[in-house]
């Protein structure tokens, strides 16, 4: 009985309209305060700012950009897990923070960068995978194993790991782990936080064709947090470049990754090592390092490393304004 | 179960190669429950420790059955008979008898009973109350993790054996009252050890991901942040085994802890000083059982540390 009231409750929660996008977020921003003395003044630190989204259904939207830039945080947010500080992110067009936790995690589910550590080393394989069905209730103990054979199958382990603990595993065997347990409950949605910088470049292939293939098959759509660019190159149909909790570029991946506006993504572009060892490494067009985002450059955040630096980078704060294909946040081209 | 597209069970997989998963390469690694039981069996300190430990266990379990006499049962004509490895000791009495004529044998046998109970609960109790006050500051953080902080001060600043006199002696030295005190006295550790591996648990990827699962907090601690901390936890416990029955016998050798005539190994080392330089034996036998029972014990523990160690540190 307990069965079939929660077989029509899945049901009812896995048919979004079509119409709608898969996730939108509208003028989204987190804003940590950070310092923790009672005596000096807390801080705040705007680890996303002003971020406007729409992610379609059955697409990978890319989001890439250098380490400390917010992807996690907006990651986090997607999830459900961080409630924004500003804006609001809609779900299947419903506000996120008006749905319910339960059907959010039916929804949206994450693969996490570290296989080592996404994986409770105390808990077998089978555990691991069953965890979504068993914090839903889902089914009878014959059922869920059943069902976890099948998504190791789809992923591509060996039922004989079915009772090993991750501790047995290969970084590779780790990561289709944890991809099965974010396909259990069948979410339409899957972010994925750098799901390949951990593993052997060799293993990196895999679980990228794994994860187009689950796409193709389940038309499932993917926010694919990235630093790196052949990877985003390969799978994204959507590129968001962030900078500093911002957005700065924008636009369809092809276009953005072959021909860059905004000069950050152009010397991010630039900053991609070559197979071809007589081109030697690339030449460092950043002046400087990441700016400490407690206290932020005035006007353009990015204005200190910038080349193409002009009169007003430095005062007036660019808008995200439509250019050619795309958006782009950057005073050369408004 | 739940909707599932109909052709799922097509392997999906043959898609594109997976040489990662060819099994020759493969080496085989133990699973944590198997590299257990190999490191328990090469572990002397543990087999040892743990072998004594488990001898008192059953000595105290089946003691009516084991003990000769009634440990009550005085006999004032056999008085201070002398033990087996003396030249007048006979075989009825082998540990001979106290001042009152009892059976000295089946009195440190029942004292096992009570030796062991009170350090079992004593630590399972404190555990129980340390480790969850210790999980709720370390995952919750912010004001949670202040109380707790707070209350461990707190504890840490009491003088705890003056604590534990005062207390006796308001609540008497009945058995429970013994455990819970004792009890009170250690949580403290627990807590601070619990509450700092917490913390380190608590940006683990798959707290996150059970999290985005949609399970409850009460879930995530018990189900993911609990098994990680099972092997600080027994091994605290052991250790506060070990000092909780020496903290009762001291207790019992002051006259606050078990009151007489109950058999406590405290309490004959206490009803034997009268007759330490005539009669040693009703001292140095119950004296010797403490310390060995207490030294198996910590050897017991430090075995399960090793035991229970993380892969890869030995």
């Amino acid at each position: 009985m307990k069965n079939d009231s929660s077989k029509s409750e899945i049901q009812s929660v896995s048919k979004p309209n079509e119409e709608l996008p898969a996730l939108e977020c509208k003028n989204v921003g987190r804003t940590f305060m950070i310092g923790k003395s009672i005596l000096s003044s807390k801080k705040p630190l705007r680890a996303v700012d002003d971020v406007s989204l729409k992610i379609n259904r059955g697409q990978v939207f890319a989001v890439v950009g250098e380490s400390g830039c917010g992807k996690t945080t907006l990651a986090r947010m997607l999830l459900g897990l961080l409630e924004p500080t500003d804006g609001a992110i809609y779900l299947d067009g419903q506000p996120i923070s008006e749905v319910d936790s339960d059907v959010i995690s039916q929804k949206v589910q994450p693969v996490f960068q570290d296989p080592y550590s996404s994986l409770n080393p105390r808990k077998t394989i089978e555990s691991i995978i069953s965890l979504p069905l068993r914090v839903h209730g889902i089914g009878t103990k014959e059922s869920m194993l059943e069902r976890v054979s099948e998504l190791m199958r789809l992923v591509g382990l060996p039922n004989r790991l079915i009772h090993s603990y991750p501790n047995q595993l290969s970084g590779g065997q780790r990561q289709r782990v944890a991809i099965a347990r974010a396909l259990i409950m069948e979410p339409g949605i899957i972010v994925c936080d750098e799901p390949t910088s951990a593993l052997d470049v060799s293993v990196q292939a895999h679980i990228l064709n794994l994860l187009k293939d689950l796409k193709d098959r389940f038309n499932l759509t993917y926010i694919f947090i990235s630093h790196d660019l052949a990877v985003v190159e390969h799978l994204a149909d959507w590129v968001a470049v962030m900078y500093l909790g911002r957005l700065i570029e924008f636009g369809p991946a092809t276009e953005v990754l072959r021909n860059p506006l905004h000069p950050y993504t152009q010397a991010l572009m630039e900053s991609v090592l070559t197979p071809d060892p007589h081109k030697g490494l690339p030449e460092i067009t950043f002046g400087r390092g990441l700016p400490n985002p407690l206290d932020p450059p005035s006007g353009c955040s990015f204005h200190p490393r910038c080349s193409k630096i002009k009169d007003g980078c430095d005062s007036r704060l660019p808008s995200l304004l439509p250019e050619s294909d795309r958006l782009v946040e950057c005073h050369l081209y408004n | 179960m739940i909707k599932v597209n109909t052709d799922i069970t097509a392997p999906i997989a043959t898609s594109h190669p997976r040489e990662e998963e060819i099994d020759e390469f493969e080496i085989s690694v133990p699973s944590p429950p198997e590299l257990m039981k190999r490191r328990a069996k090469k572990h002397v300190g543990f087999i040892l420790g743990g072998t004594v430990v488990l001898l008192v266990l059953i000595l105290a379990v089946f003691a009516p059955l084991i003990a000769p006499f009634d440990p009550y049962d005085q006999t004032l004509t056999n008085r201070l008979l002398p033990p087996i490895w003396h030249e007048k000791g006979s075989w009825s009495h082998p540990f001979g008898t106290d001042a009152l004529g009892r059976d000295y044998f089946s009195r440190v046998i029942f004292g096992a009973r009570i030796s062991l109970m009170i350090g079992f609960f004593a630590a399972a109790v404190s555990a129980v109350v340390g480790s969850t006050l210790g999980m709720i500051g370390g995952y919750f953080g912010g004001k949670t993790d202040a109380v707790v902080m707070y209350l461990i001060n707190v504890k840490l600043a009491l003088p705890g054996l003056l604590v534990a006199l005062s207390l006796v002696s308001v609540f008497g030295g009945s058995l429970i009252a013994l455990i819970c005190i004792l009890a009170f006295l250690f949580w403290d550790r627990y807590a601070v050890v619990t509450r700092s591996v917490t913390q380190q648990i608590r940006t683990n990827d798959y707290i996150t991901a059970a999290q985005a699962v949609g399970a409850s907090r009460l879930r995530i601690i018990v189900g993911e942040v609990l098994p990680n901390l099972m092997n600080q936890i027994i091994v605290i416990a052991s250790l506060e085994m070990a000092v909780a029955i020496l903290v009762e016998a001291a207790l019992s050798f002051l006259g606050l802890g078990i009151q007489p005539p109950t058999p406590s190994w405290g309490l004959l080392v206490s009803e034997g000083r009268s007759f330490m330089f005539f009669k040693p034996y009703l001292v140095t036998i119950p004296g010797l059982a403490i310390f060995m029972l207490v030294i198996s014990i910590n050897m017991m523990g430090d075995g399960i540390r090793d035991i229970t160690a993380p892969e890869g540190r030995n």
